[in-house]
């Protein structure tokens, strides 16, 4: 690494207030499902600071922020406007909207402040690399303007939520709900809109309104895939998003001069770092994750096979002793149809565990395994009864359905279902019900 | 804020688009007499008529190949509009950017100047598309919904292109400017070559979705239908999305990837109202993306500092707002005026029914359900029947004795004979009606004429004859039934209770 200084320093220190600013919002976005809101609020920003320039001539920050947040509220009246006009759903109402108030920000920004040379360019890049310069002092300290304002809107965020966590809760999850609490809906939202409108401009200015999109949106979606209750879900997406912004400078000023660059953009690397976060919880989270979710599946699939072979073992015991079949782990493998994987792994863990034995190249079941098979058979039995007699399908259709219940009825079950058939002593194919 | 922004950027900045197409090449500082000089320089007739025939070869290519862009982008949004996927547009948009990128550090790499527009059209063809598989993968396997996949795959791709670009520019042969076009789009710098391509990828487009309309028809509007047909969804699905990126990635270098979303919605979805047809909609979106192209590269080449991309999405949002307020059924305009129309007509209704009322109590023949003969009614009386003040009333039998439904005298106002009829049919609706919520729902008598009220205007010639048919035996339904509960001439409140 080249030399860290100072500068970086507050650069990660404006990346991570920033980036927490953003994910508190954020974590309400994702879970309204109105995530593209602060793509859509970020873009107008831009309409909004020309508009409150060619009003009122003036450039001072108070002037530029208010037409900003307003131009943000703007923006979520039109879409809704938009939407119940026109009657189209409400992604094609943002598109329309943001698109237009972007472009007219743009043509307003050539037309009016045209000579004083800005460039929407940093309306996507921001210059937080440049933050540590603009220094103003504050209590006696100089910092940097950048992180007073974007700290100032994670507390004024923080706030927000702290005291209307109930509320906010309710109207995320329940709208319904929250009408009949009496919590107007449309105040939730609008009170969201100015968050996200106060956010986003707080942070465009240093990071870029590209940056704030990420923030907004990946760190809140990360959290949702490893918690279910919305305030560790807050603290996680707060968590991750000072990760990412921390990574993201540390590899924008690491990762090129591997490759013999210079250093890159750091507000391009933090959204990039958030999304390698994003993907590693994808495939590592403990409940959501793509792994996890694989892994249960195969521990699940596993547990059938290996009731299978019980019940296969079982129903070869019940033949007449003149039936010579050999009950070789391949004879399973092709009458139960399972890899060769699977079913040698299910073998060996029941054998481990004593519920069969190997006699002479032969499986045999042991008592505790007859006891298992037992148990299988009778409700894969007992189904088949049931399915005919209170559903009314045929005796030939009626293996199928028995043959996925089985594997999830317990004690209690099986007793309902021989009340319910009246205790047969037979399945519909004439077979004995242990 | 902005000052800072200003200031910061001053070193590092490039230059937007500067049209050569308006005379005004390059970025000339001018004397401005104050910071907020923000006059528009008009230009002359002739000037105008010179872009607007197309003379100049210069703006003939820009003008013809932003207009074929609006038509491939007003056709395929179509599709895209009605499979509700509109963002998706956006997303990809976005993630084309690290395609370009390194499509470019490639090309350098192999020797040359990396920036053969093919190589980075395809470049940015295959980002796309990993943007859309990214966002099919996090929709399928994780509980993330829709816009959260859009809002992660736009922003991680951007920034990653981001990074990328701000590479090429410390690389020796970097002349990134090159590459920042396609953020905010230049269609200014377009080269007859580029129309060409433009040109045919716009036709390639078109045709496709022409070749297709029954698939993508089917897929827009009843995916279970198509399903069951035997056509696979999915790849429909990624038979569109291959439309759609082909067309952004062609918009690209035109109106920018920011904006590029905004030629696949905004044309199809003003389209939208006005007709209900598919193949119409089509023809309306292609025509106002076209329309749309040609307007706004004609007016960005006249007019100095008004960059193409954002003019031209200008100039749809227009259209846009038109159709919004005109559209002959959706629109506004047309949605209040047969608002209004309903409203009067469901007012000069009750009018009907309070003077036709009014009079039968009058002449006390409530009781004996004959039809009334003199059906005149003092308006002092009339104004205590409904919620209304004097001077609504008024207006609403001015309103009526235009019609002819009523004529208004020294002693009140009196139904004509067609009033009479009409009057007497109100009626009877508003009574059948109650008698059979009192009958059949069990509601009691005294709560039943708000619920009647509103009906009695929208039931049709059928609907009477059923309810004649099982009411009868159980109230005497002709010719005019009585009222089930007491009729009152005390002011109703806004509940519909009469004190």
């Amino acid at each position: 690494m080249t030399q860290w200084s100072i500068l970086d320093t507050w650069i990660v220190i404006v990346g991570s207030l920033c980036a927490a600013a953003c994910a508190l919002p954020g974590t309400l976005l994702v879970l309204r499902k109105m995530s593209m809101m602060g793509d859509a609020i970020s873009h107008t920003v831009l309409a909004g600071l020309a508009i409150a320039f060619l009003v009122t001539h003036r450039r001072d920050p108070a002037t530029m922020f208010v037409g900003a947040v307003v131009i943000g509220l703007v923006t979520a009246l039109l879409i809704q406007l938009v939407g119940s006009l026109g009657r189209t759903e409400i992604g094609a109402s943002m598109g329309i909207v943001f698109t237009s108030l972007f472009a007219m920000g743009l043509v307003l920004m050539r037309q009016a402040i045209d000579h004083v040379e800005i460039d929407p360019d940093c309306v996507l890049y921001g210059a937080i690399e440049a933050s540590y310069f603009d220094q103003i002092t504050w209590m006696g300290m100089n910092l940097p303007r950048a992180a007073i304002i974007n700290g100032g809107a994670g507390i004024f965020n923080l706030l927000l939520i702290v005291v209307l966590y109930k509320e906010f809760k309710v109207s995320a999850f329940d709208p319904a709900l929250s009408t009949t609490l009496g919590i107007n809906a449309n105040v939730m939202h609008y009170l969201l809109m100015t968050m996200t409108a106060v956010t986003t401009v707080a942070a465009f200015e240093t990071v870029g309104s590209i940056l704030v999109i990420a923030m907004l949106i990946v760190p809140p979606a990360t959290a949702y895939l490893l918690t279910d209750r919305l305030s560790f879900m807050m603290c996680w997406s707060v968590l991750l998003a000072i990760l990412a912004a921390i990574f993201g400078h540390v590899s924008a000023v690491t990762v090129p001069t591997w490759f013999g660059f210079g250093g890159t953009s750091t507000a391009g690397m933090m959204a990039f770092c958030a999304g390698l976060i994003f993907v590693a919880v994808w495939l590592l989270a403990p409940r959501h994750g793509v792994l996890s979710k694989v892994f249960h599946r195969c521990i699940l699939q596993l547990r059938i096979v290996r009731e299978d072979v019980l019940g296969l073992l079982y129903r070869l015991e019940e033949l007449p002793p003149s039936h010579e079949l050999s009950t070789t782990p391949a004879l399973l493998q092709g009458i139960l149809g399972v890899g060769p994987v699977l079913s040698t792994l299910a073998v060996s863990s029941l054998a481990r565990r004593g519920y069969i034995e190997h006699r002479s190249g032969q499986l045999h079941l042991t008592n505790q395994g007859r006891r298992a098979g037992r148990h299988l058979i009778r409700s894969h039995r007992l189904w088949e009864s049931f399915l005919q007699k209170h559903l009314h399908l045929a005796s030939d259709h009626v293996h199928e359905p028995a043959e996925q219940l089985e594997h999830i009825t317990d004690a209690a079950m099986q007793n309902q279902l021989a009340e319910r058939t009246n205790q047969p002593q037979t399945d519909p194919h004439g077979k004995k019900i242990p | 804020m902005l000052l800072a922004v200003l200031s910061i950027l001053h070193g590092t900045q490039i230059a937007v688009a500067s049209d050569q197409a308006s005379g005004n090449p390059g970025r000339s500082i001018r004397p401005v007499n104050s910071i907020a000089d923000s006059s528009i320089h008009w230009p002359s007739a002739e000037q105008f008529l010179r872009v607007l025939t197309l003379r100049d070869f210069n703006t003939r290519v820009v003008v013809l190949g932003v207009a074929c862009l609006g038509l491939a982008c007003g056709t395929i949004g179509t599709f895209l509009l009605l499979r509700k996927r509109s963002l998706t547009a956006d997303a990809l948009s976005h993630a084309t950017l690290p395609g370009i990128a390194i499509a470019f550090i490639i090309m350098a790499k192999l020797g040359g100047d990396g920036k053969q527009l093919a190589g980075l059209l395809l470049g940015a063809f295959i980002f796309g598309g990993l943007g859309v598989g990214a966002i099919l993968v996090i929709r399928h396997t994780t509980r993330l919904k829709d816009d959260a996949a859009l809002g992660i795959v736009l922003s991680v791709f951007f920034g990653v292109g981001l990074s990328l670009l701000n590479l090429i520019q410390q690389m020796p042969l970097g002349h990134a400017a090159g590459l920042n076009r396609f953020i905010f789009g230049k269609a200014a710098s377009m080269l007859p070559v580029d129309a060409w391509t433009i040109l045919i990828a716009a036709l390639v487009i078109s045709l496709s979705c022409l070749v297709l309309f029954k698939e993508l028809t089917l897929l827009c509007f009843d995916q279970g239908y198509a399903r069951s047909q035997g056509w696979s969804v999915i790849t429909l699905d990624m038979v569109l999305m291959v439309l759609v990126v082909g067309v952004t990635v062609i918009a690209l270098q035109s109106v920018g990837l920011v904006l590029a979303v905004a030629m696949l919605i905004i044309p199809s979805a003003a389209a939208r109202f006005w007709t209900e047809h598919l193949a119409r909609m089509v023809i309306i979106s292609a025509v106002i993306g076209m329309v749309g192209g040609y307007l706004g590269a004609t007016i960005s080449a006249l007019v100095p500092r008004m960059p193409t991309g954002p003019v031209i999405v200008l100039v749809c949002s227009g259209a846009f707002i038109v159709s919004v307020a005109c559209g002959p059924k959706r629109g506004v305009v047309a949605r209040t005026v047969a608002q209004k129309r309903l409203g009067r007509r469901v007012a000069i209704q009750h009018l009907l029914r309070a003077v036709y009322e009014c009079s039968e109590m009058a002449e006390k023949k409530v009781s004996s359900g004959n039809t009334v003969a003199n059906v005149t009614a003092p308006l002092g009386e009339l104004v205590k029947v409904r919620s209304w003040s004097i001077n609504q009333l008024s207006r609403l039998i001015r309103s009526a004795c235009r019609g002819k439904l009523l004529v208004s005298g020294n002693s009140g106002v009196a139904l004509t004979d067609h009033g009479l009829r009409e009057a007497e049919r109100v009626v009877r609706n508003h009574r059948l009606w109650e008698t059979y919520l009192i009958h059949y729902a069990d509601i009691a008598p005294s709560h039943v004429d708000r619920d009647a009220d509103e009906i009695e205007h929208i039931l049709g010639h059928d609907m009477i004859v059923h309810l004649e048919q099982i009411l009868s035996g159980k109230v005497k339904s002709d010719p005019m039934p009585p009222s089930p509960h007491h009729l009152s001439v005390a002011p109703t409140d806004v509940n519909g209770v009469t004190a």
